[in-house]
């Protein structure tokens, strides 16, 4: 653990990902940079299929072996990309891990929940099978797990989603990791349980120090749990900053657009949920210019020339659209509504 | 948590085992054909066991004056062309036929598992080499490859053995790394690689316990393939050599007397049917009973 308290824990600069694809090479993830320092937290929001989930499998260098991925991702310092995988098997579950979004099948059937939650400790620290046995009922205690010393030797299949979620997480922690991942860590949880378990991650990260990237599609999810956030569309960041500042300001019109679609509690009966026109590109052929041009409400024939640089809308807050004068003067439109 | 709530939840949990395997036994003997295979398959093996201790008869001695015998209370099933007790013969049989079964399956398993397990975790051309081997080894069926290490070694048990064991290496790696790569796409090896573990060691503790019922389950089916094999050989006479009694043999010897005394070649064919369809029934009702999805109902 090098570098002072202010340098970046994770720079990642420039990040692009080839995927070999059924119909032909997709560029799944261009241009992605974001730095991450010790105990900040960031949030990735997007549609399916906009590249977050592999931006996060690129950190943990989990992509098949078919991906190209070019850009750099650093971790203190240390280049992660062209890692070789017995290098990077030292670094997951010790220094970075993750949160999958599925729990019901994010743990083997065939392993009890404390031998899974040992396993990492096993495997990077060289504690005994007794003491790990130990650690590991202390961390399904503090994930919350009722009766943890109890259930230890139970299997998977004998929990419910949110208490497997929470196996899940007190294996993503069993080694104190510096980042954290979670790829869409309550979307296959009821609403209820939702909130319980983005408290007990949100409590974990601030209560040790991490620093956590939050994968979501939604925009709740996304404007309670981080400082900062991305926007993700077609591969590319079509907007960043800090959360409230991307909330005031919905520099973008895909952002503007996501907000829109939310449902809401109170609307009359029968009124229609806002939808985005059309549905997301394919990644194996990508329009030249703006991603989003297809689907844009403001879009004009310079947006399809070239994709836009960022634009500053406000102190760390960047927004790639040609058109942040009209999209801007309108969104003050879109929070109003 | 109120107290009733969490008592409830500590009986779940700590209960839970014996009753998932005491579950296992109330299905497996609700099973019909579970019962009616393992009974035949039970049998066979039985015969082979009680073969090592006790047979009516030697079934190696010649006493030509009694040959060709009609079943009698001296000789349950009669008396072949040379004066040998059936029921001996049979018994002793079934001793050969198990051994060769089990050794040859063993080979098959080890081999076929242990490359199926490689070409799904090594994938590239590691996987293509395995892969386009076992089509090789496929194509030439046991009988093929058993005359030609007959040609090469001589006929006999051994060779009868390694030959049906190369023929059982490619089904199994097939389903192996079938099996294994379904389990590679699954969101726990991902997640157990995420808490940093190798490929090694993915493959032993999360991709070997899940294909294992598979494995079982064929094993079964590729023990009553061998037996088959096997009869098939020895009647050829590239397998069991006299005077060991195999049932291919019996059926070898019976083949000239077949008008004269059919019923010789009824027997060991009844042996032969018994127990491969023992084993095919107690694989079916395996696969059934081991099916996670149908374990889980309670």
């Amino acid at each position: 653990m090098t570098g002072s308290a202010n340098a970046p824990l994770i720079e990642v600069s420039n990040l692009g990902v080839r995927l070999n694809t059924s119909r032909g090479p997709a560029q799944a993830v261009r241009g992605v940079s974001f730095s991450l320092r010790r105990g900040e937290t960031l949030g990735l929001v997007g549609e399916s299929g906009c590249g977050k989930s592999v931006t996060a499998l690129a950190l943990m260098g989990l992509l098949p072996d078919s991906a190209v991925i070019s850009g750099s991702i650093r971790l203190d310092g240390s280049e992660l990309v062209g890692l070789p995988d017995a290098n990077y098997c030292k670094l997951r579950g010790n220094r970075i891990s993750m949160i999958f979004q599925e729990p019901m099948t994010a743990l083997n059937p065939m392993h009890t929940i404390g031998r899974q939650v040992a396993e990492p400790l096993r495997r990077h620290t060289n504690c005994s099978a007794a003491e790990a046995r130990k650690q590991a009922i202390a961390l399904l205690d503090r994930v919350g797990l009722p009766d943890a010393a109890k259930r230890v030797d139970a299997y998977p299949h004998q929990f419910s989603g949110g208490q497997r979620q929470r196996v899940t997480i007190a294996m993503a922690l069993a080694c104190q990791p510096d980042v954290l991942v979670a790829d869409e860590p309550t979307t296959a949880l009821d609403v209820t349980i939702q909130g319980q378990i983005l408290d007990l991650i949100a409590d974990i990260v601030a209560e040790r120090g991490m620093s956590m990237i939050l994968i979501s599609h939604d925009l709740g999810v996304i404007a309670e749990n981080v400082q900062r956030m991305m926007v993700m569309y077609g591969g590319t960041v079509v907007e960043s900053g800090a959360t409230d500042a991307v909330f005031t300001r919905m520099g973008h019109p895909y952002t503007q657009g996501l907000f829109r679609a939310r449902p809401r509690l109170g609307a009359r009966k029968g009124t229609r949920l806002k939808t985005i026109a059309g549905t997301v590109p394919e990644l194996a052929d990508l329009p030249s210019g703006c991603t989003f041009a297809d689907r844009c409400a403001i879009v004009e024939d310079r947006c399809r020339v070239a994709p836009p640089a960022a634009v500053d809308v406000g102190a760390g807050h960047g927004v790639r659209c040609l058109r942040t004068d009209v999209s801007m003067a309108e969104a003050v439109g879109v929070l109003g509504a | 948590m109120s107290t009733p709530l969490s008592a409830s939840v500590e009986v779940g949990a700590t209960t839970a085992r014996p009753r998932l395997a005491s579950g296992f036994w109330r299905r497996a003997l609700r099973h019909r054909s579970f019962v009616t295979g393992g009974t035949l398959t039970l049998m066979v093996l039985c015969a082979a066991l009680l073969s090592l201790v006790w047979t009516p008869w030697s079934a190696y001695e010649i006493d030509v004056a009694s040959k060709l015998r009609p079943p009698s209370a001296a000789h349950w099933l009669g008396t072949d062309v040379l004066g040998r007790d059936i029921v001996s013969l049979l018994l002793v049989g079934a001793r050969s036929t198990i051994m060769v079964g089990i050794i040859a399956v063993g080979i098959g398993l080890t081999f076929g598992v242990c490359l199926g397990l490689i070409a799904a975790a090594r994938k590239s051309w590691t996987e293509e080499i395995i892969m386009r081997m076992s089509d090789f080894t496929f194509a030439f069926p046991a009988v093929l490859s058993a005359i030609m290490l007959a040609a090469v070694f001589g006929p006999g048990m051994v060779t009868s053995i390694v030959a049906i064991g190369i023929f059982q290496i490619p089904t199994l790696v097939r389903l192996t790394r079938g099996s294994a790569n379904a389990i590679w796409a699954r969101e726990f090896v991902l997640a157990a690689r995420a808490c940093g573990k190798g490929g090694f060691r993915i493959t032993i503790e999360h991709v070997l316990p899940n294909v294992l019922p598979i494995l079982i389950v064929q094993a079964t089916i590729q023990f009553a393939l061998a037996i088959l094999a096997e009869a098939a050989l020895s009647y050829l006479g590239l397998g069991t050599q006299p005077p060991q009694p195999s049932w291919g043999r019996m059926l070898n010897d019976a083949q000239t007397l077949l008008f004269q005394s059919p019923m010789l070649a009824v027997y060991p064919g009844a042996a032969i049917a018994i127990a491969v369809l023992g084993l095919n029934l107690f694989g079916d009702g395996l696969r059934d009973l081991l099916d996670p999805r149908l374990a889980r109902e309670r």
